[in-house]
């Protein structure tokens, strides 16, 4: 692909591609425990493709597309007091395959309220819409790849899979990474909530260990005295080959 | 004992979820609260090139049309080149164009549109031209990880029967799945495409 010249005479600097995919961690298709997949999965082998550019690059976003409460969703839909419910934190690294922070990348995250009802115009449960809050932020990651909400706890809510179906709480995620290869929406679940082994959506992934890769722990050390609880969860997206050096033509 | 490769792994994916416009496009969801919402206008008025529409929707395996579906489109401009500091050409992006779109579908018809420009041909691999395409990456409830598939056009034909990625389809007939079909409505330049997620008719879906 394109080799960039930097400023500096010492480095040479080529456009890798990204990892495979390991599908191995990642949901298939076709997961009949949870109903709306079978009929909304494709059936025919993927096709496997070499990345061009089309695939390597990807929107870039920057702090004018955000407002500055975007990424507080106890003020950023506020009307006559504060939303109902328990204070946290949800905090983390965007970090690729490779250990390395995934800097000034869109993350973008949507919640039911503390009774697990969502703001949207389709969702029909009877627990109270909360006026004060919308379920939704949005930020971009600093330097290192560190990115921060405040916001309520969600409530587990019901759902119509089984008969008797409840998700646990959980909180939407979106994270773009430079390219568009890069592109993962996922869930975030919250430690010691007993609704995660036996959710139909959890379980479409078919790895022990992703799955408890998408629980985030309580972090008292980033909690706020008398104020808010904290949970850390680290997203990683996919690798990169390495920056080559001319020192170091092989990469890594 | 050989080293271990201590790659990290890629965090799995969850389906977006019924709900998916309330975190990505909340417009769509019945409320508003931020400044900004991203929108299906790829370009804006200041972009050059052939402004187009292009409409469509997404089907079940049952035949029905998926009317909670969000697709997010990705495409180079007129000239061929991306809005992203990776692509190297020697040629302009015009400031308004962003190259990225946020597209939701219906609730009632399940019809999604995109307001865009006709992108251009951009390089591939090996030093060899891609037809002019643009890249759609679909979610939904139901849908656990994000599909990837293109848009080409079907007034191209030389470039699409030339193309790399099309040709990679070795059953002949699925290539029509990724071609959009031109056609004039009041004088607007109108492209359907319709995404099939089972069936006959399944899109070509890709894992890049």
């Amino acid at each position: 692909m394109t080799i960039e010249r930097s400023n500096s005479e010492r480095t040479v600097r080529m456009a890798g591609e990204y990892f495979q995919r390991d599908r191995n961690l990642q949901p298939p298709a076709y997961t009949p425990n949870y109903k709306t997949s079978v009929t909304r999965s494709p059936q025919k082998a993927l096709l496997s493709l070499e990345q061009s550019l089309s695939e390597l690059t990807g929107p870039v976003f920057n702090h004018n597309d955000l407002g500055p409460l975007d990424h507080d969703m106890i003020l950023n839909y506020a009307k006559d007091g504060e939303p109902i419910g328990q204070r946290i934190i949800v905090h983390g690294r965007v970090i690729d395959e490779s250990g390395h922070g995934v800097p000034n990348t869109l993350v973008e995250a949507w919640q039911a309220n503390a009774g697990g009802r969502y703001r949207h115009k389709k969702d029909t449960y009877l627990a109270p819409i909360d006026p004060n809050f919308g379920g939704c932020g949005r930020c971009l990651t600093d330097d290192e790849g560190y990115y921060f909400f405040r916001t309520i706890k969600p409530g587990p809510y019901p759902w119509r899979n089984y008969v008797n179906s409840w998700r646990p709480a959980h909180i939407h995620l979106s994270v773009f990474g430079p390219s568009f290869t890069q592109r993962l929406i996922t869930q975030m679940y919250f430690e010691g909530d007993p609704l995660i082994d036996i959710c139909p959506i959890v379980k479409t992934i078919p790895d022990e260990d992703a799955i408890k890769r998408l629980i985030a722990p309580l972090d008292l050390n980033a909690s706020i005295p008398l104020d808010c609880r904290a949970y850390k969860f680290d997203i990683v997206l996919r690798g990169r080959r390495s920056t080559l050096f001319e020192n170091r033509l092989e990469g890594n | 004992m050989v080293q271990p490769l201590n790659y990290l792994k890629e965090t799995a994916s969850q389906t977006a979820g019924p709900y998916v416009h309330i975190g990505l496009a909340p417009d769509y969801a019945g409320f508003d609260i931020f400044e900004t919402n991203f929108s299906n206008v790829v370009a804006g008025p200041n972009t050059k090139g052939e402004r187009i529409k292009i409409e469509g929707r997404v089907f079940d395996g049952t035949g029905a049309p998926v009317r909670d579906v969000l697709i997010e489109s990705w495409q180079a401009n007129s000239d061929g080149k991306y809005n992203h500091p990776e692509d190297k050409q020697q040629k302009p992006v015009e400031t308004d164009f962003r190259g990225w779109g946020r597209i939701c579908s219906d609730f009632e018809t399940g019809i999604f549109t995109i307001e865009t420009i006709k992108p251009g041909p951009v390089p591939g691999r090996n030093g060899k031209t891609q037809a002019p395409h643009i890249s759609l990456w679909i979610v939904a409830r139901g849908i656990n990880i994000g599909l990837q598939t293109r848009l080409y056009f079907s007034d191209e034909t030389a470039a699409n029967a030339d193309d790399q990625v099309l040709n990679l389809i070795e059953q002949e007939d699925r290539r029509k799945t990724l071609i959009a079909q031109r056609s004039d409505r009041d004088g607007e330049t109108v492209y359907s495409f319709d995404i099939y997620l089972q069936g006959d008719n399944e899109t070509v879906f890709f894992d890049v």
